[in-house]
């Protein structure tokens, strides 16, 4: 995998990070940095070489990484891994959770 | 490198409350990314999956993810899942147990099961304590560490989860940390392929109940450990007693490919009734 930087769009889904830094502290590029709530968000999305680290190894599922011109080949592929609808949703969900 | 969270939230019950229940930092979430990520790489339909918790932090995994799944007592998750196996061995069972879960309450469970080879996948996830009820000391508490019930260090010499399955006979054995998911994606994903008990060990942080008390200042530090002390088992082999001690071995433990109990059990079966199915 070609590590250029800029290639990517990165994402964070403020309402489901806890700021527990390890994207902060172990991202190679210095890409992300914690907010004044304590959560952390994108600072320099232009320095990230897309190596993948920080959405493998986030425990909350709280981050994306995308490149930028997803087209082609690859759409089918998004297409069929596209977050549904209801995931946006949950992100703030008010049901209560079963044991 | 793209699209991997989108796939992880394909697999959630949306239904649930997120974020999830656990600690900022517990690795747990990670071992769940991990498994449901090798669970697609290996195109396991999800409800051919019954995923089987014990009673932990760690037993709460399968609340969050569509399989179908079964979160059964503290300790007895293996015999739920022999049973469900051995009912109807089309399904892919999947078990993840705590240290407390596996290795302390259940150890008995566990070494059996790898005697007898049953067709299941077993992820203990480890990280040293009983998480959910306070932190007091499992088998696995390192030799020398703080916990509520050891306020002045660990006295007893703790249990190598890997090392035990090993010797008692398991097809397949290995361990990763929470800061090696590719690492772990590849075991898990061997672990659901491979015939015969199949179990990865996952060392896992929990500042909440470990790290503070083991001199921790938060959870990050912890994976700096991890990050720097994991050392693959063919260097760790060679290295003196005394540096064994300050690392943590990873990789492949042991790696055969026996019938499981489940597959013996069809053929006696045949065998019995004179060949017919
Ligand atoms: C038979 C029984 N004994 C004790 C308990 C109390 N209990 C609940 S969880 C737990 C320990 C959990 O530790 P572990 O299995 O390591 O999982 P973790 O929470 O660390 O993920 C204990 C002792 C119980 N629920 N049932
Ligand atoms: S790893 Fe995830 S939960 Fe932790 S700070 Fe980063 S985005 Fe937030
Ligand atoms: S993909 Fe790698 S470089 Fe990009 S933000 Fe994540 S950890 Fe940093
Ligand atoms: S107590 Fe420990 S194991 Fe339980 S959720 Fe918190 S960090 Fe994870």
């Amino acid at each position: 995998m070609a590590k250029k930087k800029g290639q990517t769009i990165v994402k964070i889904y403020q309402d489901w990070c806890k700021g527990c830094g390890i994207c902060v502290t172990f991202c190679p590029s210095g890409v992300l940095r914690f907010n004044n709530q304590g959560k952390a968000e994108v600072a320099h999305e232009e320095e990230c070489i897309n190596c993948g680290f920080c959405e493998v190894h986030c425990p909350d599922f709280a981050i994306l990484v995308q490149p930028k011109n997803e087209t082609g080949s690859r759409k089918n592929q998004t297409e069929s891994m596209k977050v549904p609808a209801s995931a946006e949703d949950s992100m703030n969900p008010s049901n209560e959770e079963i044991s | 490198m793209a699209k991997v969270t989108q796939l992880i939230h394909n697999y959630l019950r949306h239904t649930k409350k997120f974020p999830h229940v656990f600690c900022p930092g517990c690795g747990h979430g990670i071992v769940l990314g991990s498994l449901i990520r090798s669970v697609h790489a290996q195109g396991i339909p999800k409800d051919d999956i019954v995923l089987v918790a014990g009673i932990g932090c760690s037993g709460r995994i399968p609340v969050y993810v569509d399989f179908n799944t079964v979160h059964t007592t503290h300790g007895r998750a293996l015999t739920f899942a022999t049973g469900i196996k051995l009912a109807n061995p089309k399904l892919k069972v999947i078990v993840i147990m705590g240290d407390g879960d596996a290795m302390s309450i259940g150890g008995n469970h566990l070494m059996h099961s790898a005697r007898r080879n049953i067709g299941l996948t077993a992820l203990v996830l480890n990280n040293h304590i009983y998480g959910m009820t306070g932190g007091q000391s499992s088998s696995t508490t390192p030799f020398g560490c703080y916990s509520t019930t050891t306020p002045f260090g660990q006295m007893e010499k703790e249990f190598d989860i890997a090392e035990i399955t090993k010797a008692c006979g398991a097809n397949f054995v290995a361990r990763a940390t929470v800061m090696q998911a590719n690492l772990m994606d590849r075991l898990i994903s061997t672990a659901l392929i491979n015939p015969g008990f199949n179990l990865v060990e996952v060392i896992t942080p929990c500042h909440t109940q470990f790290g503070r008390k083991n001199k921790y200042k938060t959870t990050v530090d912890m994976y700096k450990w991890l990050k720097k002390n994991a050392t693959p088992i063919e260097k760790y082999v060679d290295m003196p007693p005394e540096k064994k001690k300050e690392v943590v071995s990873t990789g492949v433990f042991s790696h055969k490919d026996c019938a499981g109990l489940e597959e013996r059990y069809a053929q006696m079966r045949q065998n019995l009734n004179g060949g017919a199915a």
